[in-house]
C-alpha cells in the first residue's frame, strides 16, 4: 500500500532522509518514531506528495508519486486524512465548518455533509462543541477537531504527525486510543510521535528514525524504547 | 456551484470596504467608457447623417436645358464617385421653399418659381472626392454656382476620428489601471486566505475548487461595476435627451435605440467579467503550487 524504497530527500546540502526503505501493508496501525529532525514529517509530506524524494521511489497503492501528473494530486491527498503537527485549522471558521472541508473538497451535498460531520464529532466526542470556534478549545480538543476531519472523508490512510506532541499524558492516550478506533475501522494509521511510553505500550510495529536515517522497523511486540 | 456562490457572497460581505473600493473603480471606469461609446456612437451617426446629404449643390442658369443637364449626369456617372444625384427643377425648388417657410407669409409673398434655380444635388461615394466632382460641376457651361459642405463633413470626420483614439486609449488605460486594482484586492484577500488555501491543497482541493469563489468574486466586482455604470450614463442620456435634440437642430440620432443600450451593457457586462475573472485568477496563481 505504502511503499518507501531507497528514499532520500535532500534540501540543498541538509539531508533529511537517507535510503530509508519500508512498506507499511492496509489496516496496518504503525508509530514512526525518532527525536526532532529524525525525518518523520518529511516522511509524511512525501506521501502527499507535498515534497518529491530526491532519489528512489514513493509508491501509494502501486503508483509512484513522481510520475503522478499534477492533476491527479488532489485525488491521491483526497484518500489520505492528515493530522497536521501544527494543527492547521481555520481559526474563523467553527469545529463543523472545519470538519466539514473536508467534505466539501469531496463534493458532498449538504444534507450528507450534515450527517457525516455529526457522526464523526460523536465519535471524537465533540458533538456539544460543534459551533465552537478554535480559539474556545483546549489542546486536546483541536486535535481531536484534526482527526474528525482527517477520518470524516473516510481516507484509507489517517497520518498523524505527533498528534500528542502538546498534549499532557492523560489527553494524549485519549488522542491515541481514538486513532486505534479509527483503525479498527479498517484505516492504516501511522502516527509520528516521539513519545516512547505510548510507542511501548501499545506494542504495535514501530519504524525509528534518526537523522533521517531508518534505525529499526520493529514488529508488533514488546519492547522498551528509550 | 451553490456552495461557490455562498463562500463568494461571505466573502464580500465580510470586506466590504474592498468590495465596494473594487465596485467603485470598475464603475469609474465603465462609466467612461459609456459616455465614449455613446458620443463616438453620436457623432458616427452625425457624420452619416451628413455624409448622406447632398454634398455638393449645382445651380443652373435659367437658359440651361435638361439635354445639357442630362449629359452633365452621365458624365458625373463615369467617374464612379457619385453615389446619388437629384434634379431639383423651378417647381420643385419653389414647392421646397414655400415647405421651408410655411410659417413666414412674408417670405413667400413676392417669390415665384422664376427666380428661383434648377439645380443638382449630389453625393459622393467618399467625401474625399467632393472638390474633384465640384470642379467638374463648375467647369459646366450651364452652371452659374456650386456649393458644398466639404468643411463640415471632413470637420466631422476628424473629430470622430479623434474622438475614437482618444476614447480607444482613455478605456484601455482604464481598463488597465481596473485590472491591476482588482489584481490588488482579490491579491490582498488571497493573501490574508493563504493558511486556508495550504489547507485545502493538503487535503486533496484541486485548484479550480480553489480558484472558483476567487474567480467569482472578481466576476462579480466587474459586471456590478458595469451594471452601475451603465445605469448611470442611460440616466444622465435620458436626462439630456430634451436638451440634446434641440442642440442637434433635426438630426435625426435621439432617442438611443434601447437595442443599442442593451448591447452596451452586454458588452460592458462581459469586459468587466473578463477583467475581473483575468485580475482573480493571476491573483490566486501566485499561491497555487
Amino acid at each position: 500500500m505504502i511503499k518507501f524504497k531507497d528514499v532520500t530527500k535532500k534540501f540543498g546540502d541538509v539531508t533529511a532522509l537517507e535510503r530509508v526503505s519500508f512498506e507499511i501493508g492496509p489496516k496496518e496501525f504503525i508509530f514512526i518514531t525518532g527525536p526532532s529532525g529524525a525525518g518523520k514529517t518529511t516522511v509524511a509530506k512525501l506521501i502527499i506528495r507535498d515534497f518529491l524524494p530526491s532519489s528512489g521511489v514513493v509508491e501509494i497503492d502501486g503508483t509512484d508519486i513522481v510520475d503522478l501528473p499534477k492533476k491527479q494530486i488532489p485525488t491521491l491527498r483526497k484518500n489520505i486524512g492528515m493530522i497536521f503537527q501544527d494543527l492547521k485549522l481555520l481559526h474563523d471558521q467553527t469545529v463543523f465548518e472545519n470538519v466539514a472541508l473536508t467534505l466539501r473538497v469531496l463534493g458532498k451535498v449538504e444534507e450528507e455533509i450534515e450527517d457525516e460531520v455529526e457522526k464523526v464529532l460523536k465519535l471524537v466526542g465533540l458533538s456539544d462543541r460543534a459551533d465552537f470556534f478554535p480559539a474556545q478549545l483546549a489542546g486536546g480538543e483541536l486535535q481531536r477537531v484534526c482527526i474528525a476531519r482527517a477520518v470524516v472523508g473516510k481516507p484509507e490512510i489517517v497520518f498523524a504527525d505527533e498528534p500528542t506532541g502538546n498534549l499532557d499524558l492523560n489527553t494524549a492516550w485519549q488522542i491515541v486510543r481514538l486513532l486505534k478506533e479509527v483503525n479498527e475501522l479498517g484505516k492504516t494509521v501511522i502516527m509520528a510521535t516521539h513519545n516512547f511510553e505510548i510507542v511501548n505500550e501499545m506494542e504495535e510495529r514501530v519504524i525509528e528514525l534518526d537523522k533521517g536515517k531508518l534505525v529499526s522497523d520493529k514488529k508488533k511486540g514488546k519492547y522498551h524504547l528509550k | 456551484m451553490k456552495k461557490h456562490f455562498k463562500t463568494t457572497w461571505t466573502r464580500i460581505r465580510r470586506s466590504p470596504y474592498q468590495a465596494l473600493a473594487a465596485v467603485a473603480v470598475m464603475t469609474l471606469t465603465f462609466f467612461i467608457a459609456s459616455v465614449f461609446i455613446l458620443t463616438a456612437a453620436g457623432s458616427q451617426a452625425i457624420l452619416r447623417y451628413f455624409e448622406t446629404r447632398p454634398q455638393v449643390t449645382a445651380f443652373f442658369k435659367d437658359e440651361v436645358t435638361m439635354t445639357q443637364v442630362d449629359t452633365l449626369k452621365a458624365k458625373l456617372i463615369e467617374t464612379e464617385k457619385v453615389k446619388e444625384m437629384k434634379y431639383i427643377s423651378k417647381e420643385e425648388a419653389l414647392a421646397i421653399y414655400r415647405e421651408q417657410n410655411k410659417d413666414n407669409p412674408l417670405l413667400l409673398e413676392m417669390v415665384t418659381a422664376n427666380i428661383l434655380p434648377a439645380s443638382l444635388e449630389v453625393s459622393t461615394v467618399d467625401i474625399a472626392y467632393l472638390g474633384e466632382v465640384a470642379e467638374i460641376l463648375r467647369q459646366q457651361p450651364g452652371v452659374e454656382e456650386v456649393i458644398f459642405q466639404e468643411d463640415v463633413v471632413q470637420a466631422l470626420h476628424k473629430w470622430t476620428t479623434t474622438l475614437r483614439k482618444i476614447g480607444v486609449g482613455l478605456i484601455g488605460s482604464l481598463g488597465l489601471v481596473s485590472f491591476l486594482i482588482i489584481l490588488i484586492i482579490i491579491g490582498m484577500k488571497v493573501a490574508m486566505r493563504r493558511t486556508e488555501i495550504e489547507i485545502l491543497q493538503l487535503i486533496g482541493a484541486s485548484s479550480w475548487y480553489i480558484w472558483v469563489p476567487f474567480v467569482f468574486e472578481g466576476i462579480f466586482y466587474g459586471a456590478v461595476g458595469a451594471i452601475l455604470a451603465w445605469l448611470i450614463s442611460y440616466l444622465l442620456l435620458l436626462y439630456s435627451t430634451p436638451f440634446l435634440v434641440s442642440f442637434l437642430a433635426g438630426i435625426p440620432v435621439l432617442p438611443v435605440p434601447v437595442l443599442f443600450m442593451l448591447a452596451v451593457l452586454g458588452i460592458e457586462i462581459l469586459a468587466g467579467a473578463l477583467i475581473g475573472t483575468l485580475g482573480s485568477l493571476l491573483a490566486v496563481k501566485r499561491y497555487l503550487r
